[in-house]
């Protein structure tokens, strides 16, 4: 492959380590979220008071992890001053401000006492929104020309979502008297195997070079912590969950499996970036069988 | 709608879309197109290095390089072929850094050019990950940190004057006009190549049906793109967005589907 002086061809993104830590908190609230508006609807209210915490937690950080990111954090709310399908960066923003909007009333209806119906319908757009909550960073980072990324579109979608059904159902379980946690158990058990098919999905069909940053380097370290740690949290849940103690020590193996995939993604991507051959090599085989011009 | 042919907009007359024809072929690596540059939009100094990359001291195109002149030392049959190219920003008809700009900060001008607007742009970065090129990064220096590229000197447009880097050019490898017309002449100047027996000149970018759709910026190379730094088949992220964006939906449909089972699903 020709390269000039081995320099890459695209930049590497200059996202910090607070966007793959929010890619998690945004997934733990989204599962959360759905945990919430489920517990509510079959009147399980010792199960909702906790996904309802650890919901509003994870919205609250969110926010701050974003903005801390950005190269000049005083001009965060211009993000607010157009909503753009063709960027998921401005849409997601729309859905984090109206997510975090209605989790912060609903805790606050839920501290208080106050307002039943009002707590109500905010779990229910929270819990609306969720499903677009933990996916839109996916499309995010897929509508880039990382190779890593860009080439994962298909895929990476369900990684995210298996995650944030994984550390959600584990992190509301570990919080919750086990009589009252199957729903959070179950959503668990059903988000690691989905992030664990999803995520051999994804690596598979990158191919051999493409996929290549999943597999070396600190993408690929992070990426076989991250599936260890997720089929042990999938495994434990599924046998000793009904424990409390198994299910602390579940949980807190799906939350660090969610946590290390997505800075298997983000260090993949940065790795794929840097070396040109990733960019050029596909590019060169599709145009290969045109004449150059 | 056709420029130049008296009809306005918003009580402006229409511009034809200007850009950019950048003839390697007589290049000379004289780098007064980088200076001008530099010179003239205040861009700061980003550090002096020796790179060992032949005459090449300024690596790549990035916030505080907006012409990047590259050095490509080849051995050939009957000694040493050195490759000059003078890049820059392309000014993409699709424009990834354009379509992902979650503030709207980046936007295209009635010259059909592409430019960041400084006192908008929040530094998100996602522009740096959404170019084809490598062209815009973020400025550190001063703490600035927003993203920066170049304008197509924005401002001397606006005033009937070509950019700098054109103006500096002691060559006329890089030309400076109407797309359309600078289009023909580089179709033009690959033929005239092509009979004085320079089978390698091709155009880059010079095609509305690639990738980007074109650029407004476009190229003639003696060799492959690569060879100079450049994807050999760019094209604007966002044409593969309604994919992202299904799989994501989908996604989401799965997550609830997973949450149902675990509401419904069980007696434990």
């Amino acid at each position: 492959m020709t390269s000039y002086y081995g320099r890459p061809i695209i930049k590497e993104p200059v996202w910090k380590p607070e966007i793959p830590t929010y890619f998690f908190t945004g997934g733990l609230a989204g599962g959360a979220a759905l945990l919430t508006l489920g517990a509510r609807l079959s009147g399980n209210d010792v199960l909702a008071r906790r996904a309802l915490a650890v919901n509003t937690a994870a919205i609250t950080v969110s926010p701050l992890l974003l903005i801390k990111d950005l190269g000049r954090p005083k001009l965060f709310y211009n993000m607010l001053r157009v909503f753009k399908v063709t960027s998921p960066m401005s849409v997601g923003t729309w859905i984090v401000s109206a997510s975090g909007t209605a989790s912060g009333v609903a805790a606050a209806c839920e501290v208080t006492g106050l307002l039943p119906r009002v707590k109500r319908a905010a779990e229910g757009v929270a819990g609306a929104l969720a499903p677009f909550l933990s996916t839109y960073t996916a499309a995010l980072v897929a509508d880039s020309v990382v190779p890593a990324w860009h080439e994962a579109r298909r895929e990476l979608p369900f990684v995210f979502a298996g995650g944030s059904a994984a550390s959600a159902g584990g992190a509301v379980a570990a919080l919750t008297p086990s009589r009252a946690a199957g729903p959070a158990r179950r959503l668990a058990i059903v988000g690691g195997a989905l992030e664990l098919a999803a995520t051999k999905a994804m690596e598979d069909g990158l191919g051999e070079l493409v996929g290549e940053p999943y597999r070396t380097g600190l993408g690929g370290t992070l990426s076989k912590g991250a599936k260890a740690a997720t089929a042990a949290g999938t495994a434990l849940m599924a046998l000793a969950g009904r424990r409390r103690v198994g299910a602390v020590a579940a949980g807190a193996l799906l939350c660090t499996g969610a946590l290390l995939e997505r800075f298997a993604v983000y260090h993949a991507g940065k790795a794929s970036a840097l070396d040109p051959r990733y960019t050029s090599v596909p590019q060169r085989e599709r145009t290969g069988r045109l004449t150059q011009r | 709608m056709k420029a130049g042919d008296g009809q306005t907009t918003y009580g402006l007359q229409i511009q034809p879309r200007m850009g950019f024809f950048t003839d390697t072929s007589i290049c000379i690596g004289c780098k007064a197109c980088e200076v001008a540059c530099k010179e003239w939009n205040l861009v700061p100094e980003d550090g002096l290095e020796w790179t060992g990359h032949s005459y090449d001291n300024t690596g790549a195109l990035d916030a505080n390089t907006w012409r990047h002149v590259a050095f490509v030392e080849q051995q050939v049959d009957d000694g040493l072929r050195w490759l000059m190219s003078s890049d820059v920003c392309k000014h993409c008809t699709h424009a990834g850094c354009l379509d992902v700009c979650p503030t709207g900060a980046i936007t295209r001008t009635e010259f059909g050019t592409v430019v960041i607007q400084d006192d908008v742009c929040n530094g998100c970065g996602y522009c740096v990950t959404a170019c084809p090129f490598g062209v815009i990064s973020k400025r550190e220096i001063g703490g600035d940190g927003g993203m920066h590229k170049c304008t197509l000197c924005y401002d001397r447009l606006e005033d009937g004057l070509e950019p700098a880097c054109a103006k500096a050019c002691p060559t006329k490898s890089i030309q400076f006009g109407p797309v359309d017309e600078l289009l023909a002449r580089a179709e033009g100047r690959v033929e005239e190549l092509h009979e004085a027996g320079v089978g390698d000149a091709r155009l880059y970018l010079a095609d509305e049906t690639d990738g980007v759709g074109g650029g407004g910026a476009f190229f003639l190379l003696l060799d492959r793109p690569e060879v100079y730094g450049l994807p050999p088949d760019p094209v604007d992220p966002t044409k593969h967005l309604g994919e992202a964006w299904g799989a994501a939906l989908a996604a989401g449909a799965a997550l609830v589907a997973g949450a149902l089972v675990a509401f419904l699903g069980g007696r434990r």
